[in-house]
């Protein structure tokens, strides 16, 4: 079996935009999400004694970062003072007639099924990004995730238009492969 | 003439072209050489399909990611908890 090691140094970089993505879907913040993505790495550090090499660090760390959804969920229930679950069939008394007929689910209301799936290729996205070298994989991000400018990634990072070009064009070929064959 | 008032192009400029226009970057001149280009070209035709479906599949997805300055503050503040240990 593999000793899979850890090494903090690059969680940020190589798992923050991943946990990121495997939170906001959960939690419906970005704030939030940031925050619980944080806190996963400071308890990741605190119990990196526990670690026993058998599982992949990025696993490791989202079994951890599962524990701190969890928490996050229950503390905000027990603010709310509705540690309870409560169900009401019809809080609308305005609705007459059989509550059961009122609440038979859509057919075609297929959100659910979509958002799934929409997580599950967010996730095969991030995959493949993972597998980018570091530099293309920034600058991809900030251009199409984030939405930044050419003019103000080619400052930040110190490049020219048509170096950012060239990386965009590497990237979105290896990404197209990755999905290719990962995805379709 | 010069290259900006070149008609037919490159496939490589053909493809550079595309990349920009799946961010919204290509002027008008430029797309329409890139239409020239794709009614002929089964190459850039090829690329040209896959970077939309790429570019589909991102808008799909949702995806997102923390920004860059908000990585560096995160960067830092890990680091420091780590000199505790």
């Amino acid at each position: 079996m593999p000793n899979n090691q850890l090494d903090p140094n690059k969680w940020i970089t190589l798992y923050a935009d991943y946990l990121f993505n495997y939170t906001i879907v959960r939690v419906n913040d970005r704030e939030t999400a940031q925050d619980l993505v944080q806190e996963t790495f400071f308890a990741g550090l605190k119990s990196m004694a526990n670690f026993k090499g058998e599982a992949s660090e990025r696993t490791w760390l989202i079994s951890i970062l599962k524990r701190k959804i969890i928490d996050y969920y229950r503390k905000i229930n027990s603010k709310k003072g509705q540690a309870e679950v409560r169900i009401n069939y019809n809080a609308d008394t305005e609705s007459e007639g059989d509550w059961l007929e009122e609440r038979v689910a859509d057919t075609y209301d297929r959100n659910a099924e979509d958002q799934i799936q929409n997580e599950e290729l967010g996730l095969a996205i991030e995959d493949c990004i993972d597998k980018l070298p570091e530099k293309q994989a920034t600058i991809f991000k900030m251009k199409t995730i984030l939405g930044y400018d050419t003019e103000t990634i080619c400052n930040d990072l110190n490049i020219t238009a048509s170096n950012l070009w060239v990386i965009i064009h590497r990237a979105r070929t290896a990404l197209s492969g990755c999905l290719e064959q990962n995805w379709y | 003439m010069s290259t900006k008032f070149k008609f037919f192009i490159s496939c490589e400029e053909a493809k550079h072209i595309c990349d920009k226009s799946q961010y919204g970057e290509a002027s008008f001149w430029e797309k329409v050489k890139l239409k020239v280009r794709l009614s002929w070209c089964h190459i850039t035709r090829a690329y040209s399909n896959k970077n939309s479906k790429l570019t589909e599949l991102m808008k799909k997805s949702n995806i997102d990611a923390i920004e860059q300055e908000k990585k560096e503050e995160m960067q830092r503040e890990l680091q420091e908890e780590m000199s505790k240990y």
